[in-house]
């Protein structure tokens, strides 16, 4: 038993399993970022009174939202990248680095889109009866009245996206990106019979960066709720 | 739903408000016509609109040898996981409403653990770790592999599913299982879990779509469903660009169905249970996980 758990932390000695971590962090971090704004700018599109606006934010939402990530992040390196050369850095792993967090990002929006969304369907309808009334059109009442209140009553479901991303950033490994689950993939293949714990370890590493963004969450959702 | 967010932000337009909206209709218009002709422009220039690579598409052969096995191989691997995790749902999302103290807490656990970890972590493992065990054919190990996480993972969300439905139902429902001389247990089965189970059917079908949409993680741990067959027609034929396109719309197009399958249901079931009934309206692209 006791030569088990050595062989098992022997393995760390070859497989950085901290930096693989921080790989799927910083995929996390600039994939919210990015799909944050992008869903921002389609949940404006779909609450705006342009009808055209209104359907391409629609359509776009409709279709991301039934499309396997795999799918986006292998078209975008084996059909935009190979086929197109378009290199978004010089450099190799920089490149796909890239490309992971522009597939992430192009697929988590739809999700941001519809919890924004959601959030706009908590404000009442007063507050806007009452920004127009005082003579605001409709990008200053969405900016000053409507947003604030709607982000703040959406944090649940843009909480929710936010863990669903992190789990997902592990499907980078389809865009070539060295991550944490082609690490344990590796490691498992170098290592077979310690298995069942490179397997924990990974799984306990995700619990552990999960479950305090979900309890983050919660707190913040109770904090910032809008008191009616 | 839309038109409830579109009446809270402005009113019934006047002439000048028609007028501006016709004007940036237009103008949304000629700019999304200038990115399509930008794309296109950039596709001519890589010689991607050639006929043949597109043609190609809708040959018998593509159809017969790879779509449609494609398409085959991630139903069956996702009608498969939509069975195995229901029961694992029903198993655990009873686990968590038990009298028992220890029951309840292993479910819990369970349940937890396995929303917290990506999926493609738990195929991996059941790739890698399945042919040790000699349980399945070496053939068969992906598709098991595929199919095991996706039931673990959504059989989680299922079991969290029914125990939301369960306590979403009016508390006057159990009392009055109770007030007619059933037990505990009786007015779960009997009372609490077919209306919550109707409750919750729309929200079930959007976890199927989850699942018909996880399967094409397989792709990564070599299960020959339909991206993995679309990338070797592409690649064989040198049209990846075009063959992954078809893969996705043939995605769009099933998932489009039960999602609107699953908007249907909600509001058709609304009368045959006291549940609430309404998905909500940002169904996370993964499981919701602090519901508290």
């Amino acid at each position: 038993m006791s030569s088990y758990f050595s062989d098992f932390a022997s393995l760390f000695e070859q497989f950085d399993v901290a930096s693989a971590f921080w790989v799927n962090i910083q995929l996390t971090f600039f994939a919210a970022i990015g799909s944050m704004l992008l869903g921002t700018v389609l949940a404006l599109m779909r609450v705006s009174p342009i009808t055209s606006m209104r359907w391409l934010g629609a359509a776009y939402v409709n279709i991301i939202r039934n499309t396997p990530l795999t799918i986006i992040l292998v078209f975008l390196v084996l059909g935009v990248w190979s086929q197109l050369q378009l290199n978004l850095s010089p450099d190799f792993n920089k490149n796909f680095f890239r490309y992971a967090v522009v597939g992430l990002a192009i697929y988590h929006a739809a999700f941001v889109c519809e919890a924004i969304r959601s959030g706009v369907n908590t404000v009442p309808v007063g507050q806007a009866e009452a920004a127009r009334a005082i003579g605001l059109g409709f990008l200053p009442a969405a900016r000053l009245i409507i947003f604030p209140q709607a982000l703040r009553g959406a944090i649940t479901p843009l909480g929710n996206t936010l863990i669903a991303l992190t789990k997902n950033t592990t499907v980078a490994a389809a865009a070539s990106v060295t991550e944490i689950s082609a690490l344990m993939k590796s490691m498992i293949e170098f290592r077979p019979d310690v298995i069942i714990a490179v397997f924990l370890t990974v799984a306990i590493g995700f619990v552990l960066i999960v479950v305090p963004v979900g309890l983050l969450t919660t707190w913040a959702s109770r904090k910032f709720a809008v008191v009616r | 739903m839309s038109s409830k967010a579109q009446n809270v932000l402005f009113d019934v337009q006047g002439p000048r408000g028609r007028m501006l909206t016709l004007i940036f209709n237009i103008v949304g218009v000629l700019l999304v016509a200038a990115i399509a002709w930008y794309v296109l422009a950039q596709l001519g220039e890589r010689g991607q609109l050639e006929s043949s690579k597109w043609t190609q598409l809708f040959t018998a052969r593509s159809w017969n040898n790879f779509f449609i096995p494609g398409i085959i191989a991630t139903l069956r691997a996702a009608g498969v996981a939509v069975v195995l995790s229901v029961i694992f749902g029903l198993i655990f999302g009873l686990g968590r409403l038990s009298q028992v103290a220890v029951i309840r807490g292993i479910s819990t656990v369970v349940v937890e653990f396995f929303r917290a970890v990506p999926v493609l972590v738990m195929m991996i493992f059941f790739y890698l770790g399945l042919g040790r065990t000699g349980l399945v054919q070496p053939t068969e190990t992906p598709f098991w592999a595929v199919v095991l996480a996706l039931m673990f993972y959504n059989g989680s969300v299922i079991a969290e599913l029914i125990r939301s439905g369960v306590h979403g139902l009016p508390r006057g429902q159990r009392e009055a299982g109770l007030v007619v001389g059933l037990t505990e247990s009786q007015t779960l089965r009997s009372i609490l879990l077919p209306q919550a189970l109707t409750a919750m059917l729309p929200s079930l079908v959007s976890q199927f779509v989850v699942i018909l949409k996880d399967t094409a993680l397989g792709y990564i741990i070599t299960y020959p469903e339909l991206l993995a067959s679309g990338r070797r027609l592409g690649s064989g034929d040198g049209n990846i660009l075009q063959t992954l396109l078809m893969a996705a719309v043939i995605f769009v197009v099933i998932n489009f169905a039960l999602t609107s399958l699953a908007q249907w249901l909600s509001g058709f079931l609304s009368y045959r249970t006291s549940g609430k009934t309404k998905t909500p309206d940002a169904p996370a692209p993964a499981a919701p996980t602090p519901a508290k």
